[in-house]
């Protein structure tokens, strides 16, 4: 346990430290609020509307589309790996896996689902 | 090295928040989020066992486990935005069509 | 090398005709029509010929699908099951508007992943099969983009389709925990070996299990989702969906807990004798209280997997053979019942309610008569399929000493009568609404497959000694 303590001092003096100067700093500065300084700070420009805004449904329909088809990359990764112990049966067997996908693409092609709606 | 309990009692944990989650979340895609959070939680227990048992069995199960889940999530995100227009609400307690 | 993609062959030709629907709807020039129905048949022909082929050969691929004589028998339960539902959404694609291309695909993506899971030898390999299933299922029951109540089914179906897989997949971790495996015959030879000690890890991995299955089966209490998801999916996916998925998910549960789980039957038995009769009385009684009929159907559907559970209670041969069989009378009958009234509803108007059926007798009297062997054959009266398959259930009940269930069974099948009669007097009432309206010619090809379907009710009701061989030589070669 011994060696844990220097974490438990250091944390203590983290969260000591954060709240004396924020209290120092609360009793010593001028309260003189205005508009622009209440504002939010978004990096200098100007805030408009609000921070929860509705995003158009078109998003989510590419993000399904890629979700899917980026999770399946998950399988590249692997076989990457493992192909020169592999021999030629895994290269088929991605061929036909990709093929498969490729197919899926194109059919989501053909029906519009790649257009901007 | 870290016991195996350990991993075990913090999978048990998520799995259990997930469990909470579909159940007293009340917005669809918190809930899909919530499920997600069930199915990591087993992907902590199989790489858990995996690395105790000694194989590669465990992790290679999280693979497939990472794609089916991708899989699901983007169907059910599918179903939710087909519900949300019929319903313009994302509140499971507006779903009344069909008597629970 | 090709030895071992045996076991795999009619799921690849289910693969193959699904791909090439998908290629045939992408490559079409538009406004063209193509027979894509056509194509999923003769995917289905084949792989029903592929597994005819491998009778008897306990073939096994890659050590984790095993086409044993059970797997193959609810292989062909789920083809014919595959080529009704196609025969009999042809006229319904086209009523409802609904997206050819992708409905047939999903249809025949399901069928694979159904297939999977009742030849899975590994627990991964079975959650991965009903993911494929499952995932295809709930667009299936959306796939009526225009209609809200179809959505909200889906969803529902979804989420608790969804929530019951990670519950499954919890216990698919654990048990490979244990085990060191997920096989099957691995984790069955561990468990044999700890049979005496209680691991409480043991009994979680098995409660886990257990509770993923009831999901898919809909048993009491886990089947919350079922009415709502059967009442809002279009009329011949719930067909679908109430004999295909149950079917694959009884034929799972099972493998798994006759064979690998069998040391523990001692803990899981009493469970499941629970829930059978929870489910078979609640699926009857809520039944008798429903107005409209794809609800009542799907009640009914509840009680009629609490009668598979007898007989996975019971787990005797009689008892095991009678699982197989039941799975194939249920499937053709309720199959066939959601197909008329996939028939009889409209674009705008599903026409399920109870009282859209009376008269029915006078304005299409064909359906009416299939309609009421189906009903005939789901109360279990003679001389239908249904009346066969009960009595082999609760034979094997008493057989196993398991008299309370079997009493339960007879009791809650003699309610069910009352309101299977129900519809079928109702049909036959001079007047109602389907009494006035003005007859409409049934598609050939739907009518073909519900005569098809009642052919064989009657087979299996009249000389079922042919297909009870089959089931008891299937079973024998697993358990």
């Amino acid at each position: 346990m011994g060696g844990y303590l220097s974490v438990v001092i250091y944390l203590v003096m983290i969260v000591a430290f954060a709240i004396v100067s924020l209290a120092v700093a609360r009793v010593l500065r001028p309260r003189r609020p205005f508009a622009a300084k209440l504002q939010t700070y978004e990096c200098g420009a100007e805030p408009f509307g609000q921070a929860w805004v509705q995003f158009p449904v078109g998003f989510y329909l590419v993000a399904l589309l890629f979700i899917v088809f980026d999770a399946l990359a998950v399988f590249l990764f692997p076989w990457v790996l493992a192909l020169r112990g592999l021999g030629m049966w895994a290269v088929v067997a991605m061929v036909v896996f990709l093929a498969i996908l490729g197919l899926g693409w194109f059919y989501a092609f053909r029906e519009r689902l790649l257009e901007w709606q | 090295m870290i016991p195996l309990g350990h991993y075990l009692f913090v999978s048990a944990v998520l799995f259990a928040i997930g469990t909470a989650g579909v159940f007293l979340r009340r917005n669809l895609i918190t809930i899909l989020l919530s499920i997600e959070i069930m199915l990591n939680a087993v992907n902590l227990t199989f790489v858990a066992f995996g690395r105790q048992l000694g194989g590669f069995d465990g992790q290679i199960i999280v693979f497939f486990v990472m794609t089916v889940a991708a899989a699901e999530a983007a169907v059910g995100l599918a179903i939710v935005i087909a519900l949300y227009r019929h319903r313009e609400s994302l509140n499971p307690d507006a779903f009344t069509a069909l008597k629970w | 090398m090709m030895e071992s993609f045996t076991a795999v062959v009619p799921m690849l030709c289910v693969t193959v005709a699904a791909l090439a629907v998908m290629g045939a709807e992408a490559f079409r020039a538009r406004g063209e029509n193509l027979p894509v129905g056509g194509l999923g048949i003769v995917g289905l022909v084949g792989a029903a010929a592929a597994s005819v082929l491998l009778w008897d050969r306990n073939a096994v691929s890659f050590g984790v699908i095993k086409a044993d004589n059970f797997g193959l028998f609810v292989t062909m339960v789920l083809l014919l099951v595959g080529v009704l539902t196609i025969m009999l959404s042809a006229p319904v694609v086209g009523r409802d508007g609904l997206p050819k291309g992708d409905y047939y695909a999903l249809v025949l993506f399901s069928i694979v992943g159904m297939i999977m899971m009742a030849t899975a030898n590994d627990l991964l390999v079975v959650f991965i099969a009903l993911e494929i299933l499952s995932i295809a299922v709930y667009v299936l029951t959306g796939i009526r983009r225009d209609d809200p109540q179809a959505a909200e089914a889906a969803f529902k179906y979804f989420l608790l389709g969804a929530f019951s897989s990670a519950f499954f997949l919890y216990g698919i971790a654990f048990t490979y925990g244990l085990s060191g495996s997920t096989r099957l015959d691995r984790v069955g030879a561990y468990l044999a070996a700890q049979s005496l000690s209680d691991d409480p890890l043991i009994l979680i991995a098995l409660g886990l299990l257990l509770v993923g299955f009831a999901f898919k089966i809909s048993a009491v209490p886990f089947h919350m989702w079922t009415p709502d998801a059967y009442e809002g999916a279009p009329a011949i996916v719930t067909g679908f969906m109430s004999t295909g998925v149950k079917a694959a998910a009884f034929a799972a549960f099972a493998r798994v807990f006759l064979s690998a789980f069998e040391p523990f039957s001692g803990d899981w038995a009493p469970v499941v004798w629970l829930l059978a009769a929870a489910t078979m009385v609640l699926g009857t009684f809520v039944g008798v209280a429903q107005s409209n009929l794809k609800r009542m159907l799907a009640y009914s559907s509840i009680a009629h997997g609490g009668y598979l559970l007898v007989g996975l209670v019971a787990a005797n041969e009689v008892g095991k053979a009678a699982i197989l069989f039941y799975l194939l009378a249920y499937a053709v009958t309720n199959l066939a019942a959601f197909g008329v009234i996939a028939l009889l509803g409209a674009r705008e108007a599903a026409n399920d309610e109870l009282r859209d059926y009376a008269g029915l007798w006078h304005t299409r009297p064909a359906l009416a008569a299939l309609m009421t062997v189906c009903m005939l054959s789901l109360g279990g009266l003679p001389p239908t399929a249904g009346f066969i398959g009960k009595w082999y259930i609760f034979s094997a009940a008493v057989g196993a000493g398991y008299y309370g269930l079997a009493i339960i069974g007879v009791l809650t099948s003699v309610v069910s009568v009352f309101f299977y009669l129900r519809v079928v007097v109702m049909m036959y009432m001079a007047d109602g609404p389907a009494a006035t309206s003005a007859p409409v010619e049934t598609p050939r090809v739907a009518l073909a497959a519900l005569a098809a379907a009642v052919a064989v009710i009657f087979y299996l009701g009249v000389l079922p000694a042919r297909i009870l061989d089959l089931a008891v030589a299937s079973v024998a070669t697993i358990f």
